[in-house]
Parts: C-alpha cells; structure tokens; sequence
C-alpha cells in the first residue's frame, strides 16, 4: 500500500473524527517497565493546538466512516455523500507507532464508524489496541469508543487495553434521540456505559487485595453531547449530565457546540453559528457542579431553564440569591468562599493558607488573583471600604458588565434592553 | 566586620552549591556570586574563585532537601533560569530558607521567596513545554533526532521524561543555542556537544541526514493537524497563545514548508 493511500485515508478519516472533542490525555499512571516504548504521563501533555485553539494530544481517527445508521447530526451517516475510506488495523498501528516515536502524540483515540453490526467493530477496535499492547509493547495513551450495544465480554476486554473508554450519549434527551437517532436506542448508550463502571469498580475493589490485578481503563471512561442540534434547554443538558456522572462515575462529560453538517430540517442550517457561548456557559457550570459544591438545581430549575448570556453562571446564581452576601473573606468557611463570583477554586486555597498569617485586605485579593471587579460586590474584607449601598441585582449586573469586555459580546449586546 | 567578597565559580550547579558551601563554612560576606566569565568586579570587594567540589555540593543539596523538597527544586528550576544575579538571590533564598524551623511555612510576600518561586514556575513551564514541543526526526544512522532552542536551559530537566517514555530508540536533543544536546544510547543518558553547520530544514530545503521515509512522516502529522481543525470555529489568538511564535521553526506542523 503505497504512502499517497495512506496520506488520503487519514485526510478523510481524520476529518470525520474532528468532531470528538475530547482528547484528553490525562488520568492514567500505565508507566515503561520493560524498556519498550511509551508511558503514560498523569497530568496529559499537549503536543500540539490546532487552529481553533483546541489541544492536539492524541493521533484521533476514525477506523472506518463507512456506516449502517443515519444519525442526522453525524457526517459520516448513511445517507451523506462523502468519500469514505477504511485503515487496515497494521495501518493504524503503524501511524500511532510512528507518530509517537517522533513525540507528536501521546497516544491514540480511535473511533469508528459501525459497519456490519457493533460487535464486528468493536472487535476490531480491541484489535488495534491489543496489538498496539502486546505485539508492540506500547505504554501510551489508549481511548477507544465503546461502540453502543456492543456485548459486555468486548467491552472487558476493550478495558484491559484502553486507558479510557467513551461512548458518546451525543442527543441528552431521549426524544430527542427518538427524533435524530431513530435507529439507535437509548440502551444501547447505557449497557456498554454500565458494563465499564462495574468493571471499574470490580477492579478497584480487586486491587487492594491483589496487586497485579490486571488494569482496567485506568483514566475511566468519559461522554460527550451535542449542544444546540435538538432544541434543549440548558436545564436538560445539566441534568443529564449530572445523571451520568452519577450514575456512570464518569471523569468527564464533553459538551460540543453542533457545527450543522447536514441540511436537514430537524436540524440547524448549514451556515449557521457555532453556540460557542453557550458550550462555554455549560463548562462553566459543569465545574461549579465538580469543583465548587454546587448542586445542579441551584443553578438551573423550573424557573430559570437556560443560563445566562453575558454573565457567567455563578455571578447568575449570586445575583437571584443576594441574601447569602455579602461573605467575608477572613472568616468564612471554604464552601462560602467559594461561592462568591470572581473566586475561583485557586484563589480560596491561597486564600485559607494566606489568612493565617494576616488578615486579608483589598490589595492582598488582588494580588492573589481575585477578579475584583465582580467580587467587590459580593464580600467584605479588613478594610474600610467595601459596597455599602443597596444595591438590586440589576444594578450590579449592569455595574459589572460596564467595568468587563467579553469577546463574545458582540453576539448579544444587541439584545439588551436598553431601560433596564 | 569581614570585608565583601565576590565568589567565582564554574558555571555548574554543582560550582554554584560549592560556592554557598564554602560562603556558608568561612562565614563569608558575600558580595555576589559569579559566573566564570561573566564577572565584573566589585569596587570593594575581593573576589575568591570557587573549585567546584562534589562532597560539598552534596552536602548543601542535602541540607536544602532536608529543609523542604519544595525548595530545592524551586533552587535548581531557578538556577537554570540562567537569569541575571540569581545566584545572588538563591544565596539569600537558601538563608531564609536555613533560618525557618521547619523549611515548610515561607512567606510568600517576602520579595525574593517570591521571585524566586516565580522564577522556577516559569522554568517548569518550559521545561513541559518542551516535553510537547520536541520533534524527533529519524536520521539514516537509526537516531531520533531534535533541535530545541528553550528560553531557559532544561535539557536536564527533561532527560528522565525522554529516558522514560522511549527507552527502546536511540535518541538526541540538541539545544541550538546552549549548543550541547544530550544522547540517548539505549542505556543511559549523556552530554554531548555537535558541529551543526545548518540547523533548519523543512520539506523543501532538506538535509540528506535524513530518511526520505521521514519526510513521509511529516507530511503525514502535517495533513493530520490541517484535517484536525474545525475551520468554522477558527480562532488565531487562542492558537498563538498556546503555540507561542517563537517555537514555530522547530514545529514540522508549523514551519514553513
């Protein structure tokens, strides 16, 4: 097989795997212990950002773009005209080897389109990855897709090779599923999602009375939804996700801003903008329900559904909730700090080590990293001056967004009212 | 009161660890520590040449160590920032840090722990951005090869990443501008120095050191990065700011082909 073949079947199959956001490397300890090639490095290395800003860390195709089903929202479904192509599993080998010897790469994160039925793809995804294992005794990085409705014995052991697992729920609602997916049920996500997290767990349990347990998918396994392809509100999305992380313990739910693929009436026009904002926003929350001890019905219910544009969620929350503030910093407990819009998570840790040698004032904040502009509303410190006046919830709205620039607010400065 | 002295070492870090060894025994005033070459004398001050010893050095990393681990990686990530008189300020960083109890609760809004501290994050930033940065290249005598041109001198610290990662391919990082690079012989790591006549090639102006295969390659992880970027949510600044400018000519997916 010549090198023009190659260089074609990644240009097409690279190209429909470009929609994965996720390439994280990271979560995984697999380290080098037989002088053969690779390790896995806990923190995840970037090799390179593409020019959308996005992090290049692992070599992401697809095996094949050839497909049975016709997901409205997927470029690669049945009824799109594209060119398709398909790697034999030495070709992909090869590349990752390849690659990864000149450190472009920290592993590989394969993918595929379902030819035949999912246990035939599967099988030849866990191909890949055993012979990436054994054959060429390679400790990088391993994600594989969990192809939906693959049977448990695959997807055991898919884990035994991969550092991670994923199967992307893509549509968080189940009508709306019904709607773009009409071929695909929704447990047919769910039973390869389960199958892993008990595997996970039955490792975990088995490890601390066996030491070489062998490992299963050591960084877990992770999930990604389309944002703005269906019409869900933002409330959707969050509890979805949070339903998964719960009940599947994933490390990571990914959110991607639909980039419209296909004219379809279901869906978007061709053309249309990207919901940058709007991914950006669900992030944001997805950390404040991770990281910051947010429940998710604090910040999105039945009266609020959707989150805020041009303020970030917190700053939101804070705003419908100004009888909590303000907070002050040199006394308060960890779990109010970190509530207070323009604390993050690292500025409440400098925060409760720097307190116990002073009491903080103003210039103290701001030289730890303390978006002031926003904060200065919400807290009191060892000064005389702090925001005395009663102000209401759109006021300090109104105050902030004077004081801030966003790049995206060109998008919906227009849509403020002008008397508020 | 003893008069000042300007301390001369070699320009290691082991000469550098002498140097306070030695300041720290004869209870020197110290009035600068300098690199060989680089020293200009004081107006006052006698200057001293330091003979690097390896005991002693040891001796001062141990008691650093002994202090805080924190600390004496925050010494050595500093060193190497090869900034102007840092010598001086670890000097004064190592007594503070000598003078506290336990070594663990500095205060960081002290100016030089501070700086300090500063200093050895924005070399441990380098330091991992090499780690992603490096591009090996197959030469036709079986090695992989690299050019890197870091802001501060971190072979030394990367050695043990590369050893780890590609334990079974003989490999070499070159750095072009401190012109040595370390070897990788499939057993352990060592300094070597090259006559590089030219350094940059690309798919045009090509060096015949290379396999014609690895050009294959590099179109290969070039078309991957083109096919990779979703073009509707372009966003240049953003890439600029990860990929810094500076380290386009040693990216094959950046420089110019």
């Amino acid at each position: 097989m010549g090198f023009d073949r190659i260089r074609e079947k990644l240009n097409i199959l690279a190209d429909a795997a470009k929609y994965d956001v996720s390439c994280a490397s990271s979560g995984s300890d697999r380290t080098n212990k037989t002088k053969g090639l690779g390790n896995a490095s806990k923190m995840g290395i970037c090799h390179s950002y593409t020019e959308d800003g996005r992090c290049i860390s692992l070599l992401k195709i697809l095996l094949t773009n050839h497909c049975i089903y016709d997901c409205a929202y997927c470029v690669t479904r049945k009824s799109n005209d594209v060119q398709r192509a398909a790697f034999k599993i030495q070709e992909v080998v090869d590349l990752t080897i390849n690659f990864y010897r000149r450190n472009y790469i920290e592993g590989l994160f394969l993918s595929s389109g379902i030819f035949k039925n999912a246990d035939y793809t599967m099988e030849r995804l866990v191909a890949v990855a055993k012979k990436l294992r054994e054959e060429e005794n390679f400790n990088g990085y391993i994600h594989l897709k969990s192809i939906p409705g693959a049977s448990d014995e695959l997807m055991y052991e898919a884990g035994l090779y991969a550092d991670r697992l994923s199967v992307n729920i893509e549509v968080p609602t189940v009508s709306g599923l019904k709607l773009l997916a009409p071929d695909k049920k929704h447990e047919d996500f769910t039973k390869p999602m389960l199958k892993v997290k008990n595997e996970i767990v039955r490792f975990q349990t088995e490890r601390k009375i066996i030491k070489s347990t062998p490992k299963y998918a050591p960084a877990g396994q992770s999930t990604q939804m389309i944002v703005g392809a269906s019409g869900e509100t933002d409330k959707d999305i969050m509890y979805s996700a949070t339903y998964y992380y719960k009940t599947y313990q994933m490390k990571r739910v990914y959110y991607s801003g639909y980039v419209p693929v296909a004219d379809d009436a279901r869906l978007p026009a061709i053309g249309s903008q990207v919901p940058m904002l709007r991914e950006n926003r669900l992030y944001q929350t997805d950390w404040l329900l991770r990281f910051y001890g947010f429940a998710v019905n604090e910040i999105l219910n039945k009266e609020y559904p959707n989150l805020d544009m041009d303020v970030d969620p917190k700053l939101s929350w804070a705003l419908r909730n100004l009888h909590h503030f303000p907070v002050d910093v040199n006394t308060a407990d960890k779990r109010l700090l970190a509530r207070i819009p323009g604390i993050g998570m690292q500025s409440v840790e400098k925060i409760m080590k720097a307190r116990k040698f002073r009491r903080l004032n103003w210039d103290h904040l701001k030289k730890i990293g303390v978006a002031l502009n926003r904060a200065q509303y919400f807290m009191v410190c060892d000064s005389r001056h702090w925001e005395r006046r009663d102000l209401d919830a759109e006021k300090i709205k109104g105050m902030i967004l004077q004081t801030s620039s966003g790049k995206f607010r060109n998008q919906y400065s227009n849509q403020l009212s002008l008397f508020n | 009161m003893n008069a000042s002295i300007t301390l001369i070492y070699d320009g290691s870090f082991n000469g550098f660890l002498t140097a306070v060894f030695v300041a720290f025994d004869e209870k020197i005033n110290v009035a600068d520590i300098q690199r060989n070459g680089q020293c200009q004398n004081g107006l006052f001050s006698d200057t001293e040449t330091i003979f690097t010893h390896v005991e002693k050095a040891q001796r001062v990393w141990n008691g650093i160590k002994g202090k805080s681990h924190n600390a004496i990686s925050n010494v050595y990530f500093a060193f190497l920032s090869e900034a102007e008189g840092v010598e001086m300020m670890l000097y004064t960083y190592i007594q503070k840090l000598m003078r506290t109890q336990t070594g663990k609760y500095l205060d960081y809004s002290d100016s030089t722990v501070l700086h300090i501290s500063q200093l050895a994050r924005k070399v441990g930033r380098e330091k991992h951005r090499m780690e992603a940065f490096v591009r090996f290249q197959l030469t036709k005598d079986n090695i992989y090869f690299a050019n890197i041109e870091p802001d501060f001198d971190v072979l030394p610290l990367i050695s043990k990443h590369f050893r780890d990662r590609y334990a079974d391919q003989q490999w070499l990082i070159y750095d072009v501008k401190r012109k040595y690079g370390i070897y990788y012989n499939l057993d352990h790591v060592e300094m070597v120095s090259l006559n590089l006549r030219e350094v940059h090639f690309n798919k045009v102006h090509k060096s015949d050191a290379f396999l014609s295969e690895e050009y294959d390659y590099q179109t290969l992880w070039n078309d991957y990065f083109k096919s990779t970027g979703i073009k509707s949510r372009i966003n240049p600044k953003l890439h600029t700011q990860h990929v810094p400018k500076r380290y386009w000519k040693y990216l094959s997916e950046k420089k110019a082909s």
